[in-house]
C-alpha cells in the first residue's frame, strides 16, 4: 500500500509541475503591462514602478519563475487589492465553504447515481430504466446557474420549504465554533442541532444543484458498466454456484463495475470544481468561487491566481485519491508478494 | 451512398426524440441566421414604464428590469452564443485533430510533447481554467472563444491520437506506401480524410459543452458585456429576480440555453450512431 | 443405476430484435447417478443453452417454453427461482471453458470458494478459509494455503481451471455439468484437468454431463454420448456403439470430421452447408434435412423425438 501511495505521488509530480508553470504563464500572459494590471485600475505610473520592482517584472523570465517557486513554497500568493489581505489568509479560510458544498454535491449526487444506475443495469427496459435514460439525456444539458435558479424560485419563493438563498448561515445564527471549518461538522461537534439543522438547510439547495449536474455522468458511467459486468463470465459462474441475487449484485458485479467509474470521478470531479463557481454565485455562497468572482470584477489579478492555482492543486489532490481508491478495489495494480 | 443516406433516414425517425432535436437545430440555425430581422422589438429599447412585465400577448417572454422585451433579446443573442460555440469548437476541431495526428503518427518525442501539453490542461478543473485564461488574456469575447478552445483541445488531441495510432499500420495504410505514396500524402490524402467522420462526431458531441461553458463565463460577468443580448448574461440579469419572484426574466434565457445543449447533445449522440452503428447507445 | 437428471421435450426460446430464435426444441436425455455423459454437436447446436437451461441460468431474454426438467425428483421447470438458488452449487454445479474470465478478477480466489461454502450453509464462517484451503489441495493446487490469498490474474489457465473445479465441487454435488472445460487449455493441462475431473467424479459418486466439440475427448472419458444438432437432440447411445456404428448422418459426418490418429488432417471429412436459421426452422421437422446426403421425400414431416433413456436412438426417416 506504501508503495502505491509512493508510486501515484511521485505521478502526480508532473501535474503538479505544469500546474505551476501554467499559473505563471497566465500571469506573464497579461496583455499590456502586468504591473499595472496587479496595481489594479487606480494605480499611478509610481505606484506601477513600485509594483513592478516589486513583482520582480524587471527581471530576466527564469529569475521571475524562480521568484514565483518561491514565493509559492513560502505560503505567498500576493495580496489582494481590494480587501488589502493576503490571498492565502482569504482563499483559506473560505476554503471550508466551497469544501462542504462540492463534498456533500458529491455525496448527494452518488447516493443517488449508484442506485439509479444499478436498478437501470438490473432491470433493462423498466420504468426505473427509462427514468435514468431522461436524468442522464436531459442532466448534461442543464446550466448549473439555471438549475440553482429554478431550485430557488420553487423551494423558496414559491413553496417556501428553504431559506433564502444567501450564504451559509441565516442571519439570526452564529457560525459554529471553528474546528474544522465545515459547519455540519462543527455545529455536531458542538453538539448543537439547531445549527446543524440550519446550516444543512442553507446547503441543500446548492449541494442539490451540483448533484444534479453531474449525476448524468455518474449514472451513465454505473448503468453502462453495471451491464457490461452483469454478462461477464464470472457472474454466470456466481449464480451457477447458487450465490443469492443481492451477494451477486454487490459483493461480485458492482465491486467490478466500480473502477470505470471511479475512473469517471476524475471527470467528474472537474465538472464538479467549475460548477462550484457558477453555484457559489447563485447562492451567494461565500467559498473561493464567490472569492474569485469578486475579484474577477474588480480586475484583482492576485487572488485570481491563488484562486486558480489552489482549485487546480485541489484537483491534483482528488485526483490523486481516485487513484488510491482505484487500488484499493483492483489488485492488478500492485501484485500481491 | 445510398445506404448511409437510408440509415441516416433510419436513424432520424426510429427516435421521435432524435427528429425533434434535428427539428429544434433547424430553428436555432435559423434564428442565429435571420434573428435580428424576426425581432419585434429593438433588443436594446429600454422603457422604464414597461419594466418587469410578466409575459403577454405583447411581450411573449415578458420585459426586463430596463423594459427591454425578452423575446427579442433572446433571439437576437441566438447568433452571438452560436458564434461563440462555433468557433471555438473549430478552433479546437482543427488544433486538436492536427496536434493528435502528428502524435498518433510520428509518435517518439512529437507525442511526448503533445502528451505533456494535453495532460497539464487537464491537470486544471476545466471551467476554472477558462476563467482563469480569461482573466490573463483579457474580458473579451474573443478570449472567451479561445478559453473554450483551449479546454476542449485536449478531448480531440486524445481521440484523433488514438484513431490514428489504431490505423497507421492498417492494410489501407501499409498498400498506400507501397503504391510509392509520401509519408505526408499518407497523412493527409489517406489518415486525415479516414478519422474525419470521427472527429465530426466528436465537435457536435462537444458543441452542447462548448455552449454551456461560454454562458457559464458571461454569468459570471466574463467576456460578453451589457447591454450586449446573450444567454449566459440575460439569466445573470434575472438571477436577483428569482427571489422576489420575478421568475420570467432568467426563465426564458435560461431555457433556451438548455433547449439548445439538449438539442446539440441528441444531434451528436444521433450522429455517432450515423457514422458508427456498432456503438449505438 | 437411479435417474438423477431428466431433460424431457425441453423447448427454449430467445426473444431477439431478429425476431424469436428456437434454441432448443423437444430436447430430451437423461444421466443416472454417477454416469459421464457426453454433449456433443457443433457449435451453435444448442449444447450450452441446454445446460443453462438445466441450471436455471439462461440470460433474462430465453425462456423455456415447453418440456421438464427433473433433477433428483423435483421438476425444475416448476421450482421456485429460491428452491433453485438452493440447488445450484450444492447438488448441481458448472464449469465453464476459459476459466480465467469465470473467476472474480477482484476477489481472492480462497474468498469466492468461501462464499460457496457459506452459501450453502454447511460451514462456520471462521472456518471457511480452512476449508477453501482444504479444497484447493484437493485439487492439486501445490502450496494452497499461500495460493488461497491469490487473484485469479496470479494463477495461470490450468490453476484457474483446478480453482473453478473446486468452487463447483466445494458442496459436493451429485451432478457436475462441465461446459468445454478444456477450451483454452493447452494439451497437457487439458488432460491433466479432465484427469482431476473424473478422478473426483469416481470418488464421490458423481455424475458428470460433459459438453465437448470433440468426440474423441467424449469417447474417453465417457459412458454415454447424446448428440445435438441445430437445437434437436439427433442421436444418444453408450459410446462405444454410438461411435462405432453411429445411426444418424449427422453423427456419421461429425465422426468423420474428427482427428484421429492414422488419419490426415486433409482427410478429414468437413460437415457440408451450415446450421439452419433457427429464427425461420419449422417446428418438429428435421433440421439435418437441408445438409443430409439422404435426405428422402418423406423427411419434410414431423420427426419422432428420442425417449430419455440410455438406449441408442436416432431421430432420423432413413438411418444409418
Ligand atoms: N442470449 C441469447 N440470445 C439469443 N440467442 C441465443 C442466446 N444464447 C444462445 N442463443 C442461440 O442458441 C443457439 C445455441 O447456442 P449455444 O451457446 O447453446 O451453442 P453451443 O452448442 O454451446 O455452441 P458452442 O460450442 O459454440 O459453445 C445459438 O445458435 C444462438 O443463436
Ligand atoms: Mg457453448
Amino acid at each position: 500500500m506504501l508503495t502505491l501511495i509512493g508510486r501515484r505521488l511521485a505521478a502526480a509530480i508532473p501535474s503538479v509541475i505544469g500546474v505551476v508553470v501554467v499559473t505563471f504563464v497566465l500571469t506573464r500572459a497579461l496583455p499590456g503591462d502586468p504591473a499595472a494590471y496587479f496595481a489594479g485600475p487606480n494605480a499611478d505610473a509610481k505606484a506601477i514602478a513600485e509594483i513592478r520592482t516589486a513583482l520582480g517584472l524587471d527581471r530576466s523570465l527564469p529569475e521571475q519563475f524562480v521568484r514565483y517557486v518561491g514565493d509559492l513554497l513560502r505560503g505567498d500568493l500576493g495580496q489582494s487589492l481590494s480587501t488589502g489581505r493576503p490571498v492565502l489568509v482569504e482563499l483559506a479560510s473560505r476554503l471550508p465553504a466551497s469544501l462542504e458544498l462540492t463534498l456533500l454535491g458529491l455525496v448527494i449526487s452518488l447516493a443517488i447515481a449508484l442506485p439509479l444506475g444499478i436498478l437501470a443495469a438490473t432491470r433493462p427496459n423498466s420504468w426505473v430504466d427509462h427514468l435514468c435514460r431522461v436524468i442522464v439525456t436531459l442532466g448534461v444539458s442543464m446550466p448549473t446557474f439555471f438549475t440553482g435558479l429554478v431550485l430557488v424560485y420553487v423551494f423558496y419563493f414559491l413553496l417556501g420549504w428553504s431559506p433564502a438563498p444567501l450564504g451559509r448561515l441565516d442571519a439570526f445564527f452564529s457560525s459554529p465554533p471553528d474546528r474544522t471549518g465545515l459547519y455540519l461538522v462543527d455545529s455536531l461537534l458542538a453538539g448543537d442541532a439547531e445549527t446543524f439543522v440550519a446550516a444543512a438547510g442553507q446547503l441543500v439547495l446548492p449541494a442539490a444543484t451540483l448533484a444534479i449536474f453531474t449525476l448524468a455522468p455518474l449514472a451513465r458511467m454505473t448503468r453502462a458498466s453495471m451491464l457490461a459486468v452483469l454478462s461477464a463470465d464470472f457472474i454466470r459462474t456466481a449464480r451457477a454456484s447458487g450465490l443469492s441475487g443481492g451477494t451477486v449484485v454487490f459483493a461480485y458485479a458492482f465491486r467490478n463495475a466500480m473502477l470505470p467509474v471511479v475512473t469517471t470521478l476524475g471527470m467528474v470531479f472537474s465538472f464538479l470544481l467549475g460548477a462550484n463557481v457558477l453555484v457559489e454565485k447563485v447562492f451567494a455562497w461565500p467559498g473561493i468561487g464567490s472569492y474569485a468572482i469578486e475579484a474577477l470584477i474588480a480586475a484583482d489579478y492576485a487572488p485570481i491566481q491563488g484562486f486558480v492555482l489552489t482549485m487546480a492543486l485541489l484537483y491534483v489532490v482528488l485526483n490523486l485519491s481516485i487513484d488510491l481508491l482505484y487500488g484499493i478495489i483492483d489488485p492488478r495494480l500492485e501484485p500481491a508478494a | 451512398m445510398n445506404e448511409t443516406l437510408r440509415h441516416v433516414r433510419h436513424v432520424l425517425t426510429e427516435n421521435p426524440v432524435t427528429l425533434g432535436a434535428a427539428g429544434l437545430f433547424v430553428f436555432f440555425v435559423l434564428a442565429a441566421l435571420l434573428g435580428p430581422s424576426l425581432a419585434p422589438y429593438d433588443p436594446f429599447a429600454s422603457d422604464a414604464a414597461r419594466a418587469l412585465q410578466p409575459p403577454s400577448l405583447r411581450h411573449w417572454f415578458g420585459t426586463d428590469a430596463l423594459g427591454r422585451d425578452i423575446f427579442s433579446r433572446v433571439l437576437v443573442a441566438t447568433r452571438l452564443d452560436m458564434a461563440i460555440a462555433v468557433s471555438s469548437v473549430i478552433l479546437a476541431f482543427a488544433f486538436g485533430t492536427l496536434a493528435g495526428l502528428a502524435a498518433g503518427f510520428l509518435g517518439g518525442a512529437t507525442d511526448q510533447a503533445i502528451g505533456r501539453l494535453v495532460d497539464t490542461i487537464m491537470a486544471f478543473p476545466l471551467f476554472v481554467l477558462a476563467m482563469g485564461i480569461v482573466a490573463a488574456l483579457g474580458n473579451t469575447v474573443t478570449n472567451i472563444v479561445l478559453a473554450t478552445a483551449i479546454i476542449n483541445f485536449p478531448l480531440y488531441v486524445r481521440v484523433a491520437r488514438a484513431e490514428t495510432a489504431q490505423r497507421k499500420s492498417a492494410g489501407f495504410i501499409e498498400a498506400a506506401r507501397l503504391s510509392g505514396d509520401g509519408e505526408t500524402a499518407i497523412l493527409f490524402g489517406q489518415l486525415l480524410p479516414n478519422i474525419l467522420p470521427i472527429m465530426m462526431v466528436q465537435a457536435s458531441l462537444t458543441m452542447g459543452y462548448a455552449i454551456l461553458n461560454a454562458a457559464g463565463l458571461s454569468f459570471i460577468g466574463l467576456g460578453v458585456r451589457p447591454p450586449t443580448p446573450e444567454w449566459g448574461i440575460m439569466v445573470a440579469e434575472g438571477a436577483g429576480l428569482m427571489i422576489s419572484g420575478e421568475w420570467w426574466v432568467a426563465l426564458f434565457p435560461g431555457l433556451v440555453l438548455m433547449l439548445a445543449v439538449f438539442c446539440f447533445n441528441l444531434l451528436g449522440d444521433a450522429l455517432r450512431d450515423i457514422v458508427d452503428p456498432r456503438r449505438r447507445s | 443405476m437411479s435417474e438423477l437428471l431428466r431433460v424431457e421435450n425441453l423447448s427454449v426460446a430467445f426473444r431477439t430484435r431478429g425476431g424469436i430464435v428456437r434454441a432448443l426444441e423437444t430436447v430430451s436425455f437423461s444421466i443416472a447417478r454417477g454416469e459421464t455423459v457426453a454433449l456433443v454437436g457443433e457449435s451453435g447446436s444448442g449444447k450450452s443453452v441446454t445446460a443453462y437451461a438445466a441450471m436455471g441460468i439462461l440470460d433474462p431474454a430465453g425462456q423455456v417454453t415447453g418440456g421438464r426438467i427433473v433433477f433428483d425428483g423435483i421438476d425444475l421447470t416448476e421450482a421456485s427461482e429460491r428452491e433453485i438458488e438452493d440447488l445450484r452449487g450444492r447438488e448441481m454445479s458448472m464449469i465453464f471453458q476459459n476459466p480465467r474470465a469465470a473467476l472474480n478478477p477482484i476477489r481472492r480466489i480462497g474468498t469466492q470458494i468461501a462464499d460457496v461454502l457459506l452459501r450453502h450453509g454447511n460451514i462456520r464462517r471462521a472456518d471457511a478459509p480452512a476449508e477453501a484451503v482444504r479444497l484447493l489441495a484437493q485439487v492439486g493446487i501445490p502450496d494452497p494455503a499461500r495460493r488461497s490469498r491469490a487473484y485469479p490474474f496470479e494463477l495461470s489457465g490450468g490453476m484457474c481451471q483446478r480453482v473453478m473445479i473446486a468452487i463447483a465441487l466445494a458442496c459436493a454435488p451429485s451432478l457436475l455439468i462441465a461446459d468445454e472445460p478444456t477450451t483454452g487449455l493447452d494439451v497437457t493441462t487439458q488432460a491433466v484437468a479432465m484427469d482431476l475431473v473424473r478422478d473426483l467424479a469416481r470418488e464421490r459418486q458423481m455424475a458428470t454431463l460433459l459438453i465437448t466439440h470433440d468426440l474423441a475427448l467424449a469417447s474417453e472419458y465417457c459412458d454415454r454420448v447424446v448428440v445435438m444438432h441445430a437445437g434437436h437432440v439427433v442421436e444418444s447411445g453408450p459410446v462405444a456403439e454410438l461411435l462405432a456404428a453411429p445411426r444418424h448422418p449427422y453423427t456419421a459426418r461429425l465422426l468423420a470430421a474428427t482427428p484421429r490418429p492414422g488419419i490426415a488432417l486433409g482427410d478429414l471429412a468437413a460437415i457440408p452447408g451450415e446450421l439452419p436459421d433457427l429464427r425461420r426452422a419449422a417446428a418438429g421437422v428435421c433440421r439435418f434435412a437441408g445438409r443430409c446426403d439422404r435426405r428422402r421425400d418423406d423427411c419434410a414431416g414431423s420427426l419422432p423425438p428420442i425417449p430419455p433413456g440410455p438406449l441408442h436412438d436416432a431421430a432420423c426417416w432413413n438411418p444409418l
